[in-house]
Parts: structure tokens; C-alpha cells; sequence
């Protein structure tokens, strides 16, 4: 794994000839959390899908770079709302994916390390419809981590979960992915106060950029500092519709 | 439950089928009754058992010979723009033939033994095959791709990990109805001319006016078929996710 690299995202992006979203520029810190907050259709999915080299229904001019000039597509891992298991796939065998996608050999260590270390030492031989969703994000983010990258994309991953499931996964991950280069796409404030080390909130106006608590992330949910971010993140998101 | 209700339907069909005999009075060589079916089946269950192993023979190879050429084209057509431009036309306008047609010049290519009959069974499964499986491959959930995208999978890796694995419940059902069409195709083939086979055997029966004969191989050739289906059922569950 190269280190993990400072992303700029800059362009603009249109839908047959409708501008979705004019010039901006983003900045995603090396090693760090990167929460872009955003309501629904500005646009979030598709700066990270750009971002990860995938399809987007928009046409995109501009440039996305690492600061280390290397390819950016090439190392990403992607997680999504959608946990995107195999159906017909065990837990291991999901959790190995990439390797196996790869043709390369499946570090069965590793691999069996992060399934202890996301707790699913239990349900290893289980078919992602014998799991919780909570268990199933799990699984998701243990196949994140099975892919070793230093810049990994997450698009709401924690969106479908409940409330307690979703905070306990945020920590999880929060401790997980600690010095990668992550950007954290989410329509939640609460969700962007508690994890980003760097908060940008995205509105059909543009970006605007949102000191973070001063806490460690992942804080504490009652941390009344976060509390009142996650306020201060509803307004503006408020405020531009 | 499921036998139980197949056990009441059965007997209710053979009682409207014996109390329309009786009532009608019709003769036998126009409507033999349910126990002279049964009696006939039983004096002639040799003779029965020899055509419908004929029959059998062709629908089985014809099911093998009919998926795999189907799997294979699907996959050709799934994977090559060019196949898709040149060889899904044809296969739709061999589709809007009719089989009924093709028979006789099966017979006079392939002769009246058991090739023709298999290759009757292989026409009639070909379409259904190969679409239900084509389609399969080609609505990959787009979330698994974009993934295998960001993992930098190959092409051939997309295929064999996540596209086949993903379409194999389609092809589950495109076989199923396989089992059913396959013997269907089987019995035209032998219609058109053969010595052997069930549909031999009722045309045979009919041409004798023993219709009571041809009630029995036209009554085995539904339950075979109800097996086979039955059978192909429980084979491909594991394919269509059913049931672990
Ligand atoms: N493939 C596509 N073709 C055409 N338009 C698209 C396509 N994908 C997205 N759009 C449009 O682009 C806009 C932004 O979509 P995007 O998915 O990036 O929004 P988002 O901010 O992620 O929203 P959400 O929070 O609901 O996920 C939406 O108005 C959507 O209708
Ligand atoms: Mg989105």
C-alpha cells in the first residue's frame, strides 16, 4: 500500500447540458476523514463515483488528482449503501473478493483476522442472507479492509442501519480506517460531526466548508460540541434549499 | 399437502372423465373410459415401457446436448458485441419458424432413427435456453460491476465470478421450461416418422382405432413429463437459490 495521498477534486459536471454542479473545488486530506454532507440529488454520488473512476450519468470536466501523481482509480476501495455481498457467496469467500478477482492468492491470515476483527468469527460459512444487517455492513467493510487501499470511498454505508447498529458500525470503522484518505459521503449532520476531521456541505450553490469538533473522531454521540455542529451542519443544509 | 392436493385433482379429473363415458355412452374406439385405459395399460405396460425408454433416451439427450449448445451461445453473446449483432437476429427468426415445419427435413437429413428426434428436442429448448441465460448474464446487479470495477477485475474474472454465479437462477428457470418443451419436441420428431417412441406408439394406436391404447401412451407420456420436470425441478434448486 502506497501512503495515503491528499486528493483535489476540481470540475464541474453536467446532465445533458443541465449543470449539476457549477466549478467547485474539493480538498480530501491525506490519512484523514473527509465528511462531504449533502441533500438529497446535489450531486455526492457523483463526485465520488468520478472519484473512483465508475459511471456517472454526468458529463465531468475538470480534474481529480492525487498528490503523489499516481493513479487515483487504481487505489481505491468503494463501500456503498448498498452492501453489494454476493448472494451466493459466503462470508469468507465475500470477504476475499478482490483477490479472487484479481487471480491473485488469498492471504488467508488477513483474512481471517479482519473476520475476527469485525466479529464475524461465527459466521463465516453463512450466505449474506443469513446476517443482520448490521452484520452484513460488517462484512462490507471487512472486504474494504481485505483490499488494503490508501484512499477509500464510502457513500453512505451506514445510511440503511439503525440507529444504534449505525454507531456502533461508525466507531468500527472510524478506528479501522484510521490513516487512510477517506471521504464520507452522507446526507446525515449527526453522522458528519461524529466522523469528519474535515466537514464540507454540499448545496446546489457550492461547497462550503465546516470547522470540524475539536474531539478526536469518531466522538462521542452526547459530545455537546458535536451536538452543536451537527446543528450548525442542519442550518446551512436547511438554509440552501 | 402440496401431494395431497395433486392426489384430489387426479381423482376428480378421472371421475369427469368416467362420468362423461357414462352418461354419453360414447364407444370406446371414440372415448375409452378410465378403467379400460388402466386395464390396457397394464396388458400393454411392456410394449408402453419399451417406447417411452425410447423417448426418454431422446428427451434426455436432447435436454443435455439442447443446454449446453444453449449456455455456450449465451456466453458467446454475452461476452461479443459482434456475436450480439450477427447472431441474435437469426436466433429470434429461427424462433418465429415453425418446429412443426423444420421436422420432416430433420428426418430427411438426420434419417429415422434416434438423431432426428434429439435434434427436434434441441430446436424446441435452443431459444428458451439461451435467452433466459443471455439475459441472466446481461442484468448483472450494476452495484457488483462497479465494484468488480474498483477491484480491477478482468473482463474474463467479471464473467466467471459474478456475471455466471449472477444469472444462474435465470438459467434455472430457462431450463425448467426446457423440461417441459423438451419431449413436446421428441414426439413431433417421431410423428413425423419414426418405428419407435411414444409418439410412435400413438400414432400407431390411433391408426388402429385403439384408442384405448393410445389413450394409456399418451397418459404415460404426461406423467413422464411431469417427472421430468419434477426432476429438473429439484436438480437446478441449488442454482436458483432455493433451498440450502
Ligand atoms: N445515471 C444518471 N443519469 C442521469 N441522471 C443521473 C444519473 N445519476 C444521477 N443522476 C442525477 O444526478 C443528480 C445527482 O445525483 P447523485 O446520485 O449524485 O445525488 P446524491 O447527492 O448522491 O443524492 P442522494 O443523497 O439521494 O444519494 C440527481 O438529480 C440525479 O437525478
Ligand atoms: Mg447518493
Amino acid at each position: 500500500m502506497t501512503p495515503a495521498p491528499d486528493l483535489t477534486f476540481s470540475g464541474t459536471a453536467t446532465i445533458n447540458g443541465v449543470t449539476l454542479f457549477a466549478p467547485l473545488t474539493l480538498t480530501i486530506g491525506a490519512g484523514a476523514w473527509t465528511c462531504l454532507l449533502g441533500g438529497s440529488g446535489v450531486g455526492k454520488t457523483t463526485v465520488l463515483r468520478l472519484i473512483a473512476g465508475l459511471e456517472t450519468g454526468a458529463e465531468f470536466s475538470g480534474q481529480i488528482a492525487a498528490s503523489d501523481g499516481q493513479s487515483v482509480p487504481d487505489r481505491v476501495a468503494y463501500m456503498a449503501q448498498d452492501d453489494l455481498l454476493l448472494p451466493w457467496a459466503t462470508v469468507v469467500q465475500n470477504v476475499s473478493l478482490g483477490a479472487r478477482l484479481r487471480g491473485e492468492v488469498v492471504d488467508l491470515d488477513r483474512r481471517d483476522r479482519l473476520i475476527e476483527r469485525m466479529r464475524l468469527q461465527d459466521h463465516m460459512a453463512k450466505k449474506p442472507a443469513e446476517l443482520s444487517g448490521g452484520q452484513r455492513q460488517r462484512v462490507a467493510l471487512a472486504r474494504t479492509l481485505m483490499e488494503d487501499r490508501p484512499i477509500v470511498l464510502l457513500d453512505e454505508p451506514f445510511s440503511a442501519l439503525d440507529a444504534r447498529t449505525r454507531a456502533d458500525m461508525q466507531d468500527l470503522a472510524a478506528e479501522a480506517l484510521q490513516g487512510r484518505t477517506v471521504l464520507l459521503v452522507t446526507h446525515d449532520p449527526a453522522e458528519a460531526a461524529r466522523l469528519g476531521q474535515s466537514i464540507t456541505v454540499m448545496t446546489q450553490l457550492g461547497l462550503t466548508p465546516c470547522d470540524p469538533p475539536k474531539a478526536p473522531a469518531p466522538r462521542h454521540v452526547d459530545d455537546l460540541e458535536t451536538l452543536e455542529t451537527q446543528g450548525a451542519l442542519l442550518k446551512l443544509l436547511r438554509e440552501a434549499a | 399437502m402440496k401431494f395431497l392436493s395433486a392426489l384430489a385433482a387426479t381423482i376428480f379429473a378421472l371421475a369427469v372423465w368416467q362420468a362423461i363415458v357414462s352418461m354419453t355412452g360414447l364407444p370406446k374406439f371414440i372415448l375409452p373410459g378410465p378403467a379400460l385405459v388402466a386395464e390396457t395399460w397394464w396388458q400393454s405396460r411392456w410394449l408402453i415401457a419399451e417406447h417411452t425408454w425410447i423417448t426418454a433416451i431422446e428427451v434426455l439427450i436432447g435436454l443435455c446436448c439442447g443446454t449446453l449448445l444453449g449456455v455456450v451461445t449465451a456466453l458467446q453473446l454475452a461476452n461479443s458485441r459482434a456475436a450480439r449483432v450477427l447472431v441474435q437476429p437469426m436466433l429470434i427468426f429461427t424462433q418465429a419458424l415453425p418446429v412443426f415445419a423444420l421436422a420432416p427435413l430433420l428426418t430427411l437429413w438426420l434419417g429415422y432413427g434416434l438423431w432426428s428426434k434429439v435434434a427436434m428436442a434441441v430446436l424446441i429448448i435452443y431459444f428458451p435456453i439461451t435467452s433466459s441465460f443471455f439475459d441472466g448474464l446481461m442484468r448483472t446487479p450494476p452495484g457488483f460491476l462497479d465494484l468488480a470495477r474498483t477491484m480491477q477485475a478482468s473482463p474474463r474474472a467479471v464473467l466467471w465470478h459474478i456475471r455466471i454465479p449472477a444469472a444462474l437462477p435465470a438459467l434455472a428457470s430457462g431450463m425448467r421450461l426446457a423440461a417441459v418443451y423438451a419431449p413436446i419436441g421428441a414426439v413431433i420428431g417421431e410423428w413425423v416418422g419414426s418405428s419407435q417412441g411414444l409418439g410412435y406408439l400413438m400414432l400407431l394406436a390411433n391408426g388402429r382405432a385403439k384408442t384405448d391404447l393410445m389413450f394409456a401412451a399418451m397418459l404415460t407420456l404426461g406423467v413422464f413429463s411431469i417427472l421430468l420436470h419434477m426432476f429438473v425441478r429439484r436438480a437446478t434448486a441449488r442454482m436458483a437459490g432455493e433451498a440450502r
